[in-house]
């Protein structure tokens, strides 16, 4: 089903439904993890990292607020007030984005295994047949290029240095893998969204590629393969969080709830 | 004025393309958005303008400043009563839009014009801006705005930036 612009995914209350859903997914998993990559601005391990950390963090805020105003087309609410505003059970993003930064080896870990995944959630959305959201994606995959790029540096140098690097990276994949099957839920509407060709693949489709993507990641640092995923205990995309969800909408929205209606 | 409708940028009315050459990249004051291949497309009918401009990065913070001082200057021209400015996607901004006269003032203002379309996008040390050579390193793919990279030279030890290929 090839939908060219709001007003025609508006005249279809089923379809407009799903897609909602999945541009939230796709907002929110960007601004959480935009959020924690800004966290680390002047305490990265060095300036370098200060410099990448800030701009990895504009792109990914840059593209949520992408999405949050496909959004706002939709007749949904303000980006700002969408960002800022909305209780943590109406927030679609993955319990893996919503956790603490914690040792910078974890960052980094958590970061290659979400970049992992939006490379493969951004290639089932390039023929996406809600047009606008595939004009986007175009253009955000080659930005997303470059993290990926970084991240998987990073990941390979913290295994292969071994020692007390890759110790740090080994515990920091252990205390996310929990949570990383979260990322691959597509939520409420899975089978609207694959039925009206909104995306290209179910989630178990995304996992499968997911795993082809990491696997040979894990081997060129030198770590051993944790195991199965475990099935997530909250479904993020089902408004399902924790408390560091809270925490995070309470922190990012300080300067906001300062003075909502401030123009900047 | 003529009524006329303009859907290129290689036919934009003489006032409204040196006015638009005035305008300059908040962050690259040496070159224009024209220069910069932002802008998309310019209409023009009976003094009412629209232009469309595309982003180099979806979150590049200087969008609203560009919008706004694009809309500010083609104010000013004869005839003008009405200056709309939208931001699309669509063509996306790749960098091989940047025009040749944009890639040597870029090389002169010291930064590295992106490395053409056909290496494809990644790791592409460019050209040194200050002495030509070749054999630079990544020092960090990211930079101070989202749209560049810091590189170093090693022939004339000078760290330099460049624009990401995308």
């Amino acid at each position: 089903m090839r939908v060219e612009n709001a007003e025609q995914a508006a005249a279809h209350p089923a379809y407009r439904k799903a897609l909602a859903d999945l541009l939230l997914q796709l907002a929110d998993d960007e601004l959480c993890l935009g959020h924690r990559d800004s966290e680390w601005l002047g305490l990265a391990p060095d300036i370098e990292e200060d410099v990448s950390f800030s701009s990895i963090a504009q792109d990914e805020v840059g593209h949520a607020v992408f999405f949050l105003e496909r959004l706002q087309e939709l007749g949904e609410r303000d980006p700002d007030l969408l960002a800022f505003q909305r209780p943590p059970d109406e927030r679609r993003n993955a319990v893996l984005t919503e956790r603490p930064n914690g040792d910078w080896a974890a960052t980094i870990a958590r970061h290659f295994l979400y970049d992992c995944f939006d490379a493969v959630r951004l290639e089932a959305l390039l023929d996406s047949g809600y047009r606008p959201l595939a004009r986007g994606v175009a253009k955000i995959r080659r930005e997303e290029h470059y993290h990926g790029m970084h991240l998987s540096l990073w990941f390979t140098r913290l295994g292969a240095a071994g020692g007390e690097a890759r110790q740090r990276i080994t515990a920091g994949v252990e205390s996310l893998w929990p949570d990383v099957a979260g990322l691959f839920s597509l939520g409420a509407y899975e089978a609207e969204l694959i039925r009206y060709g909104v995306i290209a693949c179910d989630s178990a489709e995304m996992h499968r590629r997911w795993e082809e993507r990491v696997r040979p990641a894990f081997e060129e640092a030198g770590l051993v393969w944790p195991g199965e995923l475990p099935l997530p205990e909250r479904d993020g995309r089902r408004g399902e969080h924790t408390l560091d969800l809270q925490e995070l909408i309470e922190t990012m929205g300080q300067v906001h709830h300062l003075d909502p209606a401030a123009q900047w | 004025m003529v009524a006329e409708t303009v859907t290129d940028t290689d036919h934009i009315p003489d006032d409204l393309r040196r006015a638009l050459q005035e305008v300059k990249d908040p962050e690259i004051p040496a070159i224009s958005v024209l220069e910069l291949g932002i802008i998309n497309r310019v209409e023009s009918e009976k003094g009412r303008v629209r232009v469309e401009i595309t982003p180099t990065f979806v979150g590049c913070p200087a969008l609203d400043l560009i919008g706004e001082a694009v809309k500010k200057r083609l104010c000013r021209v004869d005839g003008v009563k009405e200056v709309e400015v939208s931001f699309v996607m669509d063509p996306p901004w790749t960098s091989d839009r940047m025009t040749p006269e944009g890639r040597r003032k870029l090389k002169e203002f010291g930064i590295a014009p992106p490395v053409e379309e056909g290496a494809g996008f990644g790791v592409h040390v460019p050209e040194c801006p200050y002495c030509g050579a070749e054999e630079g390193e990544v020092h960090n793919l990211f930079g101070p705005t989202a749209c560049r990279s810091i590189f170093y030279c090693k022939r004339c030890h000078q760290p330099f930036e460049g624009m990401k290929p995308v």
